[in-house]
């Protein structure tokens, strides 16, 4: 992915942008919430994903793909942030299966890519354990034992993990709490002796778990990788949350608009006041600054450049900052009503927010990026 | 066309023989006017004032990629160069809407560096309602008599002509009544007042026009067609502007400066806010390079979105105040200096710098009309 969409991409985004208005508006999101859906997406809706070879996209042909970029993932993860799509995308396709994917470990991927690919298999990363993020604030234990590891620890905010086929876990091999050295990336099945799995509801009625392992055993043969390998993983999923976020602020920005042009107050729409009209161009400046970013993210990521890391940054900075003002804006701009549960523009508020905390907030990516920077 | 690697160690040939040392500050007030001219007109010989027009014109007829390495070179260099608005306004505006008479008495003169212009738009009392201007032209035989005065007229102290809007119908509604008119300065009807800025510089002044005189065939396009030409033209001062987004990058070492004026702990700016806020302002500077190049890539491709472009100039100048402020906060009261002993020149600079750096949102446009314009015409919210 270039600064423009490719000619594949376009028409890619235009078979999900259709895909998703006809079988996901956003009420299929809100029933989900509203009826405590205990699956909380629909197996249907991601078997037809995986129909449509979307699933499979990053994958090799051998494994059931169509070795697509990542930057075709983003076109997916846009088009189903617009409508908040709850399937597992995120956490499967760009977390748990692509650390598989980005691993060494030749078995595991013949194992799980083409179930994933065909969409039989959801695979959660369990690596989080504090509420504000760290990457490498692991203190889940990795016990050397006989051919294999034994995991003890907590694990919370994982996301999907009440579905989750199997989970790749972030454990400590050695070291201390936030090195990175000493971590290691393992595969276990989620229903494996010792798991057990809490979801838990938080606002933007997604699904995350809290999932305790107690000395759970796995053989030597499930380990993926090290610390780096989950820099690659939360660099790849840190862009697929930011395309997530684009396409929520899109929508949130064209509701937005669409009730300026609309409203009337005073006897006049709403639009004709000087003070809306600099905020929507104000809103509107922070969202091509995001998408700029965003595509300049992918591109660096799928052509290999060498600041992945900067790039990722940046783009996650610039999203943050303007999923919280197009949030705040657009719930604002609705006023009273846009308080009200009965409009979609809290729920786009609340997702935004949600995302704007995963993965690093502003401040954090503003620091990472001095650092990179060398200052 | 010989290939862009003899043409780059050419330009490199032409400015070591051309380009003295003492002139490589690039537009810094101060330097040698004699040494500039002779620098400037150097370049004219070659075509090199004015390099993407036609040699017709007087310029080197060169396309995008040389024109690029041309500038390229001379920004490596810190090369002055005679930018006025003859060669990045008028210039491109008379290839589109004037006539071949116009083109061949004002264009080669522009070109080989013999006449400097100066813009005749904003007035004291048209200032961002620009249409409200009341500078009059009238037609006597074949001329105009032109009577008002014009603000803001940066260069036109030294400037051979300068280009003005007058209304040359007052009766017609505001937008309807007005002409673009090439007027010659040097002429008893003109006189120019230096106008002092909060900077302490004078490069702005303000014109006096008492009877004074253009020739008909002066007017640029259609008589009365003057705003549409107007916005025509302004279209170009716009994509100046971003262009030099890349020349402060090059050439003005933020970081550097803030890394020595507030020192380094642990491989971090000692002052963890400030660190925040350089971080925040480089990856917008970042952002609006990489928009304003999808800009250029979303209209190559011919994808219909939503034109970017329009956030370019207030975001521009929101990122050109900003460092400016940077650099102040990292300074401290090392960046207050006036004049006088006990700063550093760099110091010096950086005070009058900050000052300036004000005017990026208002000038070209304040950010209040470049916000309404947005909200106009490209998100398409009605007005009434």
């Amino acid at each position: 992915m270039s600064l423009t969409l490719s000619e594949e991409q376009l028409l890619l985004k235009d078979s999900a942008e259709k895909f998703f208005a006809k079988a996901s508006p956003v009420s299929r999101m809100r029933a989900l919430r509203d009826t405590r859906d205990e699956t909380g997406f629909s197996q249907e809706i991601w078997k037809e994903m995986a129909a449509l070879g979307w699933l499979g996209i990053a994958f090799s042909e051998a494994h059931g793909g169509s070795e697509m970029g990542i930057g075709e993932l983003g076109v997916v993860l846009f088009e189903a942030g617009r409508v908040l799509a709850p399937e597992p995308l995120l956490s499967t396709l760009l977390m748990g299966a692509n650390a598989v994917r980005l691993s060494d470990n030749e078995a595991l991927k013949s194992e799980v890519l083409p179930a994933v690919a065909m969409g039989e298999r959801v695979v959660a990363l369990a690596w989080e354990e504090t509420g504000r993020f760290n990457p490498y604030a692991v203190s889940t234990k990795a016990q050397s034992v006989d051919n294999g590891y034994m995991i003890s620890g907590e694990k919370t905010y994982v996301l999907d993990a009440h579905v989750a086929d199997q989970m790749v876990v972030v454990a400590r091999l050695s070291g201390q709490t936030n090195d990175k050295d000493g971590l290691v990336l393992i595969l276990i099945d989620a229903d494996a002796e010792g798991i057990s799995i809490q979801r838990t509801t938080l606002m933007d009625g997604r699904n995350a778990a809290q999932v305790t392992f107690s000395q759970v055993e796995v053989s030597a043969d499930r380990l993926l990788g090290d610390g780096d390998l989950l820099d690659l993983v939360l660099h790849q999923a840190t862009m697929g949350l930011v395309a997530e976020m684009l396409g929520m602020m899109d929508e949130t920005f064209e509701r937005t608009l669409e009730y300026l042009k609309e409203r009337e107050q005073f006897g006049v729409k709403i639009g004709t006041f000087q003070a809306l009209r600099h905020r929507a161009a104000e809103m509107f400046a922070e969202l091509e600054f995001a998408r700029s970013l965003m595509l300049d993210g992918f591109a660096a990521i799928d052509e290999g450049r060498n600041d992945i890391a900067l790039s990722v940054s940046a783009a996650k900075a610039q999203a943050n900052k303007a999923a919280r003002l197009i949030g705040e804006e657009g719930v604002q701009m609705h006023g009273g009503m846009g308080m009200t549960n009965d409009l979609d523009i809290g729920l786009f508020l609340k997702r935004l927010k949600a995302a704007e905390l995963a993965l690093g907030d502003e401040t954090y990516h503003q620091r990472r990026f001095a650092s990179l920077q060398g200052y | 066309m010989q290939d862009l690697e003899t043409f780059k160690k050419d330009v490199q040939d032409f400015i070591a023989a051309n380009l003295p040392a003492h002139l490589r500050f690039g537009n810094r007030p101060g330097l040698p006017e004699d040494d500039l001219q002779k620098w400037f007109s150097a370049l004219g010989e070659k075509g090199w004032v004015a390099p993407d027009w036609p040699t017709e014109y007087g310029g080197a007829g060169l396309d995008r990629t040389y024109t690029a390495a041309l500038r390229a070179e001379l920004r490596a260099v810190d090369a002055p160069s005679p930018g006025h608005p003859g060669i990045t306004l008028l210039g491109p505006t008379l290839m589109d809407v004037g006539t071949e008479e116009q083109r061949m008495e004002h264009l080669p003169k522009i070109a080989d560096n013999s006449f400097y212009w100066c813009q005749g738009f904003s007035e004291p009392g048209a200032g961002s309602d620009l249409a409200g201007l009341q500078t009059k032209a009238e037609r006597v035989g074949d001329e105009f008599i032109i009577n008002g005065s014009k603000i803001w007229t940066s260069g036109a102290h030294k400037a051979d002509w300068i280009f003005v809007l007058a209304r040359t119908d007052p009766d017609a509604p505001k937008h309807m009544g007005i002409s673009m008119i090439m007027v010659d300065m040097k002429q008893p009807g003109i006189e120019v007042s230096p106008l002092e800025l909060i900077d302490g510089s004078a490069e702005f002044n303000q014109v006096f026009f008492d009877n004074a005189r253009a020739g008909a065939h002066q007017v640029v396009g259609e008589l009365n067609g003057g705003w549409s030409v107007a916005k025509r033209l302004l279209q170009y001062e716009r994509s100046t502007d971003i262009h030099d987004v890349i020349i402060w990058e090059a050439k003005e070492p933020l970081t550097d400066l803030m890394k020595r004026e507030i020192g380094m702990q642990n491989d971090m700016l000692a002052d963890a806010t400030l660190r925040e806020r350089l971080a925040a302002h480089e990856i917008d500077a970042r952002a609006l390079d990489l928009t304003m190049r999808r800009a250029v890539a979303e209209a190559k491709a011919g994808q219909t979105n939503r034109d970017v472009s329009s956030i370019g100039k207030y975001r521009w100048g929101d990122m050109m105040k900003e460092a400016a402020n940077l650099s102040m906060y990292a300074a401290g009261s090392g960046g207050l200096g006036w004049e006088g002993e006990g700063f550093l020149p760099s110091q010096l600079r950086w005070t009058r710098e900050w000052l300036f750096s004000r005017s990026h949102s208002i000038w070209g446009g304040t950010h209040e009309i470049q916000k309404n314009l947005i909200a106009k015409r490209v998100l398409d919210i009605p007005e009434d």
